[in-house]
């Protein structure tokens, strides 16, 4: 745990200073410079403005919807009516649609990705900067038309838009599907900008496999947005049609077949749940090396277990039509379904075998990366059960899948997620945070997640169903004590941002390298200048943290070039 | 591991013979080529995908309504898709003309093979026009303005759907290079035994027509009574052996005679569907001809002004493979809505 001072002089330790001491942020003034801006660090920040807003709105959606169940608990209070019912509706799909969308797919590539990609190699900017502002304004697109529906009879079809019900109600769906769709489009020109970039800026002596793990994420997490978005944006169109045109696609009236949507629906959307987690992954394995300062345990088996999801999550998707489809393929895509496990625990243990025997630091981003080898097992796990098919057919569309699917998609990532912003925040802003602060919001959220999921997993294995306004009884006590966990963390969440706030108002000015980690990011200063660096980057083993000496006097690790030169011979031998 | 020849490399760039085109955030105009080229070839992969579920969705319904397809396929003219396909071969080849005299620095040869280019676009887009102009005089729209739409277990727009019906039915029975004259279907009335009496009475009422039309007009109880031949195939083959020398001997040829009447009471209500498909396969091509269209109308501006030389033409070559692609799509929706029978 690093000790927490307040020295005079945080400075920079290297020659990577601007002239003048300007850096990204006030290289240049005015909104337009922002917003016609070509720097993929502030196309990284605006991205985190916007999408934090987005995880605010459709956060306080999920807590409304817990707050009305709550109240179905308590029918003392106030009995349930047909308007709450609509209206629990509109709140569990916006909640979904919204966080999806605009919050988890976008999270982490276009913030942190967009932030530290160019950076971890060296570069001045990802290879398609225009395109990267243009994926910005797609996406602020598709939360225009999210707004759109929001002000005009919202939307109650769930996340996934299933047809033939999103064909027929009378809820702004066209919409809907058209922001998604745009939306989607964001997400392809961020995976395009990606691919590329590690393909071809990455700096003389950094080969594939002195890349850091976070790349190899981001490098998979973009060949499914690449492969699998587009299956999505023609779903939504073909969907578009059919509720505006009425061509009979989905309509089974007209001839159509509303299986055939499910099929193209999840062909995107199991692979989605991979965009969403894979870079989360990434996150946890630089979090791991860092804070374990070792090198990471089994390099290529994380690498290449990144690949092997990525690969592997676009054969899977009938898991989640086990009620809709043939028996035989039940079988093949439940088979296929516990395949994916084995790359999943790779990454698990791996990570564990890194920190035995490591010298760990139990920094708040270290924090999350516990926490979510916590969320992730449990998630992992129950998803092997629920891919088995004699139990997901009891489970299916009850709250133990819903259970299951948070703990992967929401707080696995969101513990990621948070991990990575604390850990780069430092490089983001040139601030720290108050790091008491950080540990009692990781708390709350900790505690928090697990309240609100757990009770879930109980209450759907014994048949309480999802997406349901009402409820027997007996699961009442369920429904309370989830909601109470929702609260504390919603609680814990906004602790989080009054801590960033607070840093960026007040917070100490953050060293070069807070942690010792030895990825490019940390041989420029904090926050970058302009164009990254000014002279170029010594590249070496990534997690080669022995260059690093820690400097009490700026809490911080300097370079030492020299040793760095000596390390990288031997390690030639 | 970088070296200090490559920083004393980098300055110089910096600072020197940067070229204009060159990105700064490039080190040399060979890495900005490849990764222009590279992005592109990714951004196609999209595209592939993205047609790639349409063209799923296509296998599927074929699959599940053969009859639907194989009987409203018979709207579609042959000759006009054939006449596109040629364009937009023809376009490809100028665009690949114009890349070759790009990478040469033939600049006038450049410029005209882009305005063919272009030009191969507006050709095929008129084609096209005049292509949904014919769907559009017959009711053919997308969804509920179809004529064949049915609602509620009944044609919607009868006096369309007749007219509609007439339409195929004469193209299915030989008509089809006169685009819509409506011959008689030789000898097809007295082999089917199969239909409802009602169906003379119709004929008889509405003798200007040699179509046979089913009597759901305005009694929805009769849809019911309309059964599907009893052997749909060797109607089939009746009609192909009047109608169809050559390969009419397999089976599946035989179907590409299917009327209206051939058709089942639950497949007479998906016609329509044929159309939404139609119309959404071509038209996001055709969509995508236009962006097409956009791109090299820049690129011949660009052309023009003689900003591409031997050193400079990535933009060209790039723009070529987004073409070709356009291309290569209109190559497989061909065959798939107008030839497969
Ligand atoms: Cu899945």
């Amino acid at each position: 745990m690093s000790v927490i001072q307040d020295p005079v002089n945080a400075g920079v330790t290297s020659g990577q200073q601007e002239p003048g001491g300007t850096n990204y942020i006030n290289h240049s003034k005015g909104a337009l410079s922002w917003l016609l801006t070509l720097d993929h660090k502030r196309i990284g920040l605006m991205y985190m403005v916007m999408v934090l807003a987005a995880f605010l709105l459709g956060g306080s959606f999920a807590v409304a919807l817990r707050t009305l169940l709550f109240l179905r608990a308590a029918p003392d209070v106030a009995p349930m009516t047909p308007a709450s019912q609509d209206l629990y509706n509109q709140f569990f799909t916006l909640h979904g649609a919204i966080l999806v969308f605009m919050f988890i797919i976008p999270a982490v590539p276009a913030i942190l990705g967009n932030m530290i990609l160019p950076l971890m190699l060296g570069a001045k900017d990802v290879a398609f900067p225009r395109l990267n502002l243009l994926s910005w304004y797609c996406y602020m697109a598709g939360g225009g038309f999210f707004l759109y529906v929001l002000l005009s009879g919202g939307l109650d079809t769930g996340w996934t838009f299933y047809t033939p019900y999103s064909t027929s109600t009378n809820t702004s769906v066209a919409a809907a599907t058209l922001g998604a769709f745009v939306l989607g489009f964001s997400s392809i020109l961020t995976g395009l900008n990606f691919i590329a970039t590690i393909h071809m800026l990455r700096p003389p002596g950094m080969g594939w496999f002195q890349m850091p793990l976070f790349l190899w994420a981001l490098y998979a997490t973009s060949v499914i947005q690449v492969l699998a978005t587009p299956v999505l944006a023609i779903t939504l169109l073909l969907l578009f049609a059919e509720r505006v045109l009425h061509v009979g696609i989905f309509d089974p009236a007209l001839g159509g077949d509303p299986v055939l949507f499910q099929h193209f629906f999840w062909f995107y959307s199991h692979p989605a749940v991979y965009i969403m987690i894979l870079p989360a992954m990434g996150i946890i394995s630089e979090l791991m090396a860092t804070f374990c300062r070792r090198q990471i345990f089994g390099y290529s088996f994380i690498a290449f277990s990144s690949i092997a999801i990525a690969l592997l999550g676009f054969l899977v998707w009938g898991h989640h039509m086990y009620t809709t489809q043939s028996a035989m393929a039940n079988a093949v895509f439940s088979l296929i379904t516990f395949s994916v496990a084995i790359p999943s625990a790779i990454k698990v243990f791996n990570w564990l075998a890194t920190m035995y025997k490591g010298s760990i630091s139990l920094a708040t981003p270290m924090l999350y990366s516990l926490a979510f080898i916590w969320l992730f097992t449990i998630g992992g796990l129950t998803g092997v059960f629920l891919g088995s098919l004699s139990l997901d057919i009891m489970a299916h569309d009850t709250t133990f899948v819903v259970a299951h699917f948070h703990s992967v998609m929401v707080g696995s990532m969101l513990t990621a997620f948070l991990g990575g912003m604390y850990y780069w925040w430092p490089k983001m802003f040139g601030k720290m945070y108050n790091e008491t602060v950080a540990k009692v919001a990781w708390f709350l959220i900790f505690i928090g997640f697990n309240l609100t999921f757990f009770v879930l997993f109980v209450a759907g294995s014994q048949g309480m169903p999802r997406r349901y306004a009402d409820f027997l009884p007996e699961f009442a006590i369920y429904h309370k004590i989830s909601t109470v966990g929702s609260y504390v963390l919603a609680i814990g969440l906004f602790l989080v941002l009054y801590n960033w706030i607070h840093s960026l108002l007040a917070g100490r000015k953050a060293p070069q390298n807070p942690w010792g980690g030895n990825t490019l990011e940390w041989h420029t200063s904090s926050p970058p200048p302009h164009e990254n660096f000014i002279e170029e980057p010594f590249v070496s083993e990534p997690y080669q943290m022995h260059a690093w000496d820690y400097d009490e006097s700026i809490d911080g690790y300097v370079f030492n070039r020299a040793r760095a030169e000596e390390l990288e011979k031997q390690g030639h031998h | 591991m970088s070296s200090e020849h490559e920083q004393s490399n980098h300055a110089a760039n910096g600072d020197h013979h940067h070229p204009a085109h060159l990105a700064h955030h490039f080190e040399t105009p060979e890495q900005q080529f490849e990764s222009g080229k590279l992005g592109m070839w990714v951004f196609l992969a999209t595209e592939i995908l993205m047609f790639g579920g349409l063209f799923c969705a296509y296998a599927i319904y074929r699959g599940n309504h053969q009859d639907v397809f194989l009987y409203g396929y018979g709207a579609l003219d042959k000759m006009w898709g054939a006449t596109n396909t040629v364009v937009l071969l023809a376009s490809s080849l100028t665009m690949a003309w114009g890349v070759r005299a790009a990478q040469k620095g033939q600049q006038k040869l450049l410029v005209a093979m882009l305005i063919a280019t272009f030009m191969g676009g507006v050709g095929f887009m008129c084609i096209k026009g005049v292509e949904y102009q014919q769907k559009w005089k017959h009711n053919l729209f997308p969804g509920t303005m179809n004529a064949f739409y049915y609602e509620g277990g009944q044609a919607k727009y009868p006096e369309k759907l007749k007219h509609a019906i007439e339409f195929i039915d004469g193209r299915n029975s030989g008509g089809e290079a006169s685009g819509g004259g409506g011959h008689a279907p030789a000898g097809h009335e007295s082999t089917d035994d199969s239909k409802p009496v009602e169906h003379s009475d119709t004929v008889e009422a509405d003798s200007a027509s040699p179509v046979i039309i089913p009597a759901v007009f305005g009694a929805p109880a009769d849809v019911s009574t309309i059964k599907p031949p009893a052997n749909p195939t060797e109607q089939g083959v009746l009609d192909s052996a009047i109608d169809q020398a050559g390969d009419g001997s397999t089976p599946s040829a035989a179907h590409t005679q299917i009327l209206w009447n051939d058709l089942s009471g639950a497949e007479q209500k998906k016609v329509h569907l044929f159309f939404g498909i139609y119309f959404m396969m071509t038209g996001l091509h055709g969509l995508h001809v236009l962006i097409g269209m956009v791109l090299i109308a820049w690129l011949t501006f660009k052309a023009f002004k003689g900003q591409f030389s031997k050193d400079y033409f990535a933009p060209v070559d790039i723009g070529g493979l987004y073409w070709h692609l356009v291309d290569l799509i209109w190559i497989f929706l061909f065959p798939l809505l107008y030839l497969i029978h």
